[in-house]
């Protein structure tokens, strides 16, 4: 599918998506919508995106986002969901780790370092640091030791 | 020191389970990587990989790097993919100033990524030679890998992490030995090539050990999102230097080596094969470097427009994504490396339970994991 097809087949599962264009077809949706459109992506045949190549967070300050880059081998499209968590306080999203069996360690990673709880995970504890640790990749983190300074 | 989870773990645990660590420090987790195996007789039936010993939080120090300091950050996560690593950072920030690089910089570029494969590819085959208990192939990899170094050294000024990759093309010019000697190294290779053959792939203990061990099916290859030799052994094709061909792969001649059988002795097959491509690749440039400038003109300080940027490019172990959110300023706003090992390492569980104790040093070794680029 080319983005403009897929754009039409995102919008005709989940209507309230924010669609922008770079490299990939980058697609914002709200949290607690995300698994049923990754789950739409994984399982409908025309689109079968089967490869996670890549699952990240970002912290743009006030809201967080965690990234998930797939790819469909049969199809050869990309594209980008982009889940946007408001509260920082309590982050939360449904895992994808059921759909991805790659998702189960990025997952560990992205809550190790952003601090994003991801619900249903099975096993989603600290992945590098300890668990006194605060969350480093956030923006907002205070480097004690100042061994980065910013 | 035993922690919380560990206690809950020994707790939960049978009468009849094992509970085994094998590493930090054990020799055949080639760093340190730690595994919590439990174990019903000699049958592996879980096991758990603990990271963070060498976790330098990289990502958190690009984001205090400029776009020409941070690609030397990287070299130290795969550190005998180094070249390929700042190939991809390079790339990323490329592709940020739209920025098309001189022909000449490609070349050499594709070049050095070739000899590192192969440093590398040689280091593995010494490595696993060890690991499965024969200590000649240890000494014949490393005697030909020295060669390939040698050159490095004298282009590059250094021998493992080479930094020699900055945005716009390479930081200098090459060696003028270095045609020459790159010859030297291909002839001598050719045909001590055989002979790495003789040591191990037709050694009937060798193949005793790999065969049949540690079957990783096509399905959960995609699933875990392996690549490189990994996948390729269970026949997924995934070379991102043939499916999304960059600085000049596109106009190279070689193969996607590719096995069906998804056992060690396949990824292994995979990683030797690789190697004579590798040396197809290097015959047809190694001559035909064009001439011209060796890197593009940039200015002192960059600066990326407000975006994302993603780049991808094939390391000795699988691929690399960079991953580049840029605000508008001098710096990384977020850097994320996908890195092929950090994926390969979660597929170990599917490989090692339900084979034996002992097999699991032949899936580790035929992984190839380097745990710098794991923890990051």
């Amino acid at each position: 599918m080319t983005n403009e097809e897929l754009k039409i087949f995102i919008s005709a599962h989940t209507p309230e998506v924010v669609f922008e264009e770079s490299q990939f077809l980058n697609t914002t949706i709200s949290f607690d919508k995300l698994y049923s459109l990754a789950k739409h992506l994984r399982t409908n045949p025309d689109a079968d995106f089967d490869y996670l190549f890549c699952l990240s967070g970002v912290d743009w300050k006030d809201h967080m986002l965690v990234v998930y880059h797939l790819t469909s081998r049969k199809h050869k499209h990309n594209v980008v969901l982009k889940a946007k968590i408001t509260d920082r306080v309590n982050p939360e999203v449904h895992t994808v780790c059921d759909i991805w069996k790659t998702a189960e360690l990025h997952e560990r990673e992205v809550y190790d370092l952003f601090g994003i709880k991801f619900t249903e995970h099975p096993d989603l504890r600290r992945l590098f640091l300890d668990d006194t640790w605060g969350f480093p990749l956030r923006k907002d983190y205070k480097d004690d030791v100042t061994i980065v300074q910013l | 020191m035993i922690d919380k989870e560990e206690i809950e773990d020994l707790t939960q645990a049978h009468e009849e389970d094992f509970i085994l660590n094998v590493g930090p420090q054990h020799p055949s987790t080639h760093g340190v990587l730690r595994l919590k195996i439990k174990l019903q007789g000699e049958t592996v039936t879980h096991i758990e990989p603990h990271l963070g010993y060498i976790h330098r939080s990289i990502e958190k120090m690009c984001e205090a790097s400029s776009y020409r300091n941070f690609i030397y950050l990287t070299s130290r996560m795969d550190y005998l993919s180094a070249h390929m690593n700042n190939q991809a950072c390079a790339m990323v920030v490329e592709k940020g100033l739209q920025l098309e690089i001189p022909k000449r910089a490609k070349v050499i570029r594709i070049l050095m990524s070739e000899l590192t494969r192969l440093a590398s590819h040689q280091l593995w085959w010494a490595c696993t030679g060890l690991d499965l208990g024969a200590t000649t192939p240890f000494f014949v990899g490393f005697r030909d890998r020295e060669v390939i170094l040698d050159i490095f050294d004298e282009t590059c000024g250094s021998r493992l992490t080479m930094d020699y990759n900055v945005p716009g093309g390479i930081m200098f010019d090459i060696h003028p030995n270095f045609q020459k000697n790159v010859h030297a190294f291909l002839k001598g290779f050719k045909k001590n090539l055989p002979e790495y053959h003789q040591l191990l792939t037709g050694n009937v203990i060798f193949q005793n050990r790999t065969k049949g061990v540690g079957y990783l099916s096509p399905e959960d290859t995609i699933s875990f999102g392996c690549s490189g030799p990994t996948a390729r052994g269970s026949g997924v094709s995934c070379d991102i230097r043939k499916w999304q061909p960059y600085d000049g792969y596109e106009d190279v001649q070689f193969n996607e080596v590719l096995e069906t059988a998804g056992d060690c002795y396949a990824r292994y097959l995979v990683r030797m094969r690789e190697m004579e491509e590798s040396v197809k690749i290097i015959e047809q440039l190694i001559d035909n470097i064009p001439e011209g400038d060796f890197q593009a003109k940039t200015k002192a300080v960059l600066k990326l427009p407000k975006g994302e940027f993603y780049s991808r490019v094939e390391t000795a172990r699988g691929e690399l994504g960079v991953y580049l959110v840029s605000d508008g300023t001098s710096k990384p706003y977020r850097m994320k490396f996908r890195s092929p090992n950090f994926s390969n390492l979660s597929a170990l569980r599917e490989i090692a339970v339900g084979g034996k104790i002992g097999d699991l040093v032949a899936n580790m070794a035929m992984l190839d994991l380097v745990i710098p680029d794991i923890d990051r």
